[in-house]
């Protein structure tokens, strides 16, 4: 039903427009919107940061005369236990989580994406090796896995960069390889094989661009584990250190002083939350937009 | 009045129009059906795929998938109980008044005028159902002889145990061992599922029998078997039957009378006889054009031209228009008229206009 | 069947084989000297010397490794370098706290993930739908730890409900559960939800509603079992995390589990502990999939014969 002529790739006749299509699609969806918009404007606050903000003073220095200080007009996040200005603090660590974030995922999907296409492509015992080094990296719960990794390495950004990719690179080795599997052998890539295409155009002409739509969705909400896991790294004291405001070592901070000074922990938790929200909502209209079959 | 008309038609679905109304298109389902099956009769409604064929036996069930589909107007009775009747004026001027003129998405243009409750009691016990996909039509996770007697214990007061006796005896009774019950559908072939889907829908005997496309899924000599054995169990019921098909063959095999319908409406009916050998409409000519012929071997298939029309549209002229090879101008801007060229043998199309029903739409 | 249990069985020991071995690996790669870390600053040369031969930390890593493998079998996961004790008892002494933990976090999230996923997929694109599946959105987003943190504010520190932490009274394990179990109670929701809308669409629903079957007897009979099936799959990758998470939620509440042991541990630089800590839960992890797997057999007849 879905794919009328076997012989060409879904969507192959309106080539063109599929991007647009989806965009369009996309552009419906309010709620995955909403969630981009959040991320542009996240990014942008990230990248332009130093226009608004003295690194130096608001992460480094310290003011005790106005420690603690509730949120207020001039601190809108208020001030931590050594007088920084936590909305400062909160935009700088914004920087922290997303750079981390996208390079780990970033890295984990090359990493990841080569071993799922050979792994699928190939098959036999490259596939096998492939998919049993997979099995032992999965069978390992994946927060466990960054736990241990980072604190053999020790807490670097680098480090926690490795730790972090590793954790994703089985999921996208095995979706890319289903992914590929599932139209290695479809019918329009065999033909494209019967008239002569060569391997490598076939992997970019007709397998990549069909798998790309599980890989952006994955992508995605990958981002929005990893950052979350971050967070979780550093509040547990493994990921990023002082003075660097991290969200998830900004919690961690705040957590001392909850009883009085709930704001501390509450506000860079609500940033976390958000951030992932609008990965989520991003991930999932996505996910929607590509296959509108599934709404 | 003979004898015939006094019992109420098995069936009696007019201008039936059922709607599937997207977010941003609508599809036009079923444009002003009218069907008809008398008591104990078998009726074949006959056309392409995306016609309305299931569309129409669906909404018998009232099982029309809603959202998104909506049925706009028109009547459906079975054996003389009316199950959607159009609004009456100040029936229509209510929902007016509640929803305003705007095309209300859930806006129904017709009143139930039975319960749920009662849409239930009749599904599985009065009007069964056969669907076109054995392989997906049995839940795969339910032994065949629990599907069989769910629909026994749900409709009589039958213990557990009688229930599935009595679906073992309709496993036999369409040629399955009654050992296998207990087996899953996976562990049956096409044919063997579509008998289990034949013993469930018959295991109350229902009074009418909707069978959409029953045979189109399996292989060719399976599908012969299981016409066979529908036809015997039919006559031993005296069900009334709804057989919808797009093979002609078919229909001259079981059926007694012929609707062909086109883009949602019916564009012939009339008994086996009237529709093969008095062919009226350009479109049951096409359908008969391009079948094989046996006694012929040197005349070559003459396909209809074209697509189905576009579901989405509504024709204000006759929807076959751009396929036909006699249309003409009329045939593009106005509405086909009736004719009946018998009492019983009609056709809505521009080609009789001259000898067409003074009254109009006069009901088949 | 049990063949197939025997035979998934099997294939979990090269794959445990493989965990220790990564572990045990990258565990080595931690900087700094294991004897001199035991022995402290004030510790000369030949002291260190003479306990890294006592411990076999002068032969090579495979060498090591091999000892290793072979306590393990023997159910024995060495002695922690910090307090000398034996592994295995430490982590069997908190083993017990961690199970009572996730436990309680699954079920607390399965009995309120599956009617919520199902109730939104019955009543599709409904208010119904929305607001639980707004609900799930914000749950999957919401990190753990700061969840717990949120928690103890409100139940614990400003209404006075809960303990803030501890592990003595039955109250004490509520918050932790609901903030380990939250996230995978939204995550299980979501996966419900989209396994029941598409096995509604099947077409064995629309013939179990032409045998005259109200909507809750179509739903529970028919599309239930069904739907299950991706579920469980998620339920078993989700009871994984809450493994995982428990270290967080451990941490924030102080609960006396293997959670907390390990990030003890991890930052005494205690392998042996690190290791055994990881183990256990791989197995469990394993176990737990191992078990839906077998769930998936009860579910699924087509799995059954499969296996026969």
């Amino acid at each position: 039903m879905r794919n009328e002529n076997p012989q060409l790739p879904p969507g192959a006749e309106k080539k063109k427009s599929r991007f647009g299509d989806t965009w369009k699609r996309l552009a419906e969806n309010k709620a995955a919107m909403a969630g981009l918009f959040f991320l542009l404007f996240l990014i942008f606050m990230a990248l332009t940061a130093d226009l608004f903000f003295d690194y130096q003073k608001s992460c480094v220095d310290l003011n005790i005369a106005s420690r603690l200080q509730w949120p207020s007009a001039e601190h809108w996040f208020g001030t931590d236990e050594f007088g920084r200005d936590m909305f400062a603090r909160v935009v700088f660590g914004s920087r922290i989580s997303l750079s981390i974030g996208f390079a780990a995922v970033a890295f984990g999907l090359f990493i990841g994406g080569i071993m799922g296409a050979v792994s699928g492509y190939f098959g036999g015992a490259i596939d096998n090796i492939i998919m049993r080094l997979c099995d032992i990296f999965l069978a390992v719960p994946m927060m466990l896995m960054a736990i241990v990794i980072v604190a053999a390495l020790g807490t670097s950004i680098l480090n926690l960069v490795i730790a972090l990719a590793i954790s994703c690179v089985p999921i996208f080795a095995r979706i890319v390889r289903s992914a590929v599997l599932s139209v290695r052998d479809a019918e329009y890539v065999e033909a494209a094989r019967a008239i002569g295409g060569k391997t490598g155009h076939i992997i970019f002409r007709y397998i990549l661009p069909n798998c790309i739509g599980p890989i952006i969705v994955q992508t995605t909400l990958r981002i929005a584990a990893t950052i979350s896991n971050i967070a979780a790294l550093s509040f547990i004291g493994l990921g990023v250190q002082a003075p660097r405001p991290e969200w998830g070592a900004l919690l961690s901070g705040g957590r001392n002083f909850i009883r009085d000074s709930s704001y501390l922990a509450t506000i860079p938790g609500i940033c976390i939350m958000l951030t992932i929200l609008s990965l989520n909502l991003l991930g999932d209209g996505l996910r929607d937009a590509l296959d509108p079959r599934l709404r | 009045m003979t004898e015939k008309e006094k019992t109420p038609p098995a069936l009696w679905i007019r201008d039936l129009s059922v709607e599937f109304r997207g977010r941003n298109s609508t599809v036009y389902a079923l444009s002003g059906l009218n069907l008809k099956i008398n008591k104990g009769e078998t009726l074949g409604l006959v056309g392409e795929t995306g016609a309305g064929k299931t569309t129409a036996g669906l909404s018998v069930l009232g099982l029309v998938a809603s959202p998104p589909g909506v049925i706009t107007g028109g009547s459906i009775s079975v054996a003389g109980k009316e199950i959607i009747a159009p609004l009456t004026g100040d029936e229509a001027e209510l929902v007016r008044k509640r929803w305003g003129e705007k095309k209300h998405r859930f806006d129904p243009g017709v009143k139930r005028c039975v319960s749920e409750e009662e849409m239930m009691e009749m599904r599985g016990r009065h009007v069964s159902m056969i669907f076109q996909d054995p392989m997906t039509s049995l839940n795969p996770v339910i032994t065949v002889e629990k599907q069989i007697s769910e629909v026994i214990s749900k409709h009589t007061d039958v213990s557990g145990s009688e229930a599935l006796r009595r679906a073992g005896d309709m496993l036999e009774l369409v040629g399955i061992p009654r050992s296998r019950g207990k087996e899953y559908p996976h562990q049956f072939s096409g044919g063997m599922k579509q008998r289990v889907v034949i013993a469930m829908a018959l295991a109350l005997s229902p009074e009418l029998l909707i069978a959409d496309e029953p045979t189109t899924a399996l292989d060719v000599t399976i599908q012969a078997q299981v016409l066979d054995m529908m036809k015997k169990l039919r006559d031993e019921n005296r069900t009334s039957m709804l057989m919808i098909t797009h093979d002609l063959g078919i229909v001259a095999d079981i059926c007694d009378r012929v609707s062909v319908i086109y883009a949602g409406r019916v564009v012939e009916h009339g008994t086996l006889s009237d529709v093969f050998d008095h062919t009226l409409h350009p479109y049951t000519k096409g359908l008969f054009a391009s079948l094989p012929d046996l006694e012929n071997r040197e005349t070559r298939l003459k396909p209809i031209r074209g697509l189905m029309p576009d579901p989405s549209i509504r024709y204000t002229g006759c929807p076959f228009a751009d396929r036909c090879d006699e249309a003409s101008e009329v045939c593009r801007k106005e509405a086909p008229p009736v004719y009946h060229r018998t009492e019983d043998h009609m056709t809505v199309c521009h080609l009789y206009r001259d000898k067409a029903d003074k009254k109009g739409m006069r009901e088949t | 069947m049990a063949k197939y249990i025997i035979k998934r069985i099997l294939y979990l020991i090269p794959v445990l084989i493989g965990v220790t071995l990564l572990v045990f690996f990258i565990m080595h790669l931690a900087p700094g000297n294991v004897a001199q870390i035991i022995l402290g600053d004030n510790a000369t040369p030949d002291q260190i010397a003479q306990l890294e031969k006592e411990m076999g930390l002068d032969q090579p890593v495979i060498v090591q490794y091999f000892r290793y493998l072979t306590g393990l079998l023997h159910g024995n996961l060495g002695n922690s370098y910090t307090t000398g004790a034996s592994v295995t008892s430490e982590i069997m002494a908190r083993f017990p706290y961690t199970i009572r933990l996730t436990v309680v976090a699954a079920v607390f999230s399965v009995i309120l993930a599956l009617p919520l996923g199902i109730l939104a997929a019955v009543r599709q694109n409904t208010w119904v739908d929305s607001v639980s599946m707004i609900f799930s959105l914000i749950g999957v987003s919401m990190p753990i730890f700061w969840l717990a943190l949120m928690l103890i504010l409100i139940f614990a520190l400003k209404l006075g409900w809960f303990p803030v932490y501890g592990a003595d009274s039955f109250k004490s394990i509520i918050l932790p559960a609901v903030s380990l179990g939250f996230m995978n109670m939204a995550s299980i929701a979501r996966t419900t939800r989209s396994a029941m809308v598409e096995t509604i669409r099947q077409d064995y629903i629309r013939t179990a509603y032409s045998k005259g079957l109200s909507e809750r007897e179509v739903i529970m009979r028919h599309a239930f079992r069904n739907g299950m099936l991706p579920t469980i799959t998620v339920i078993g990758l989700e009871i994984g995390q809450m493994l995982g998470g428990s270290v967080l939620t451990e941490t924030v509440f102080a609960w006396p589990g293997v959670g907390r042991l390990m990030i003890q541990a991890i930052n005494g630089r205690d392998t042996p502990t690190v290791m055994g800590c990881i183990i256990l839960m791989t197995v469990c992890f394993a176990l737990v999939n191992l078990a839906v797997d077998l769930l998936y057999g009860v579910f699924d007849p087509r799995v059954r014969t499969m296996y026969r």
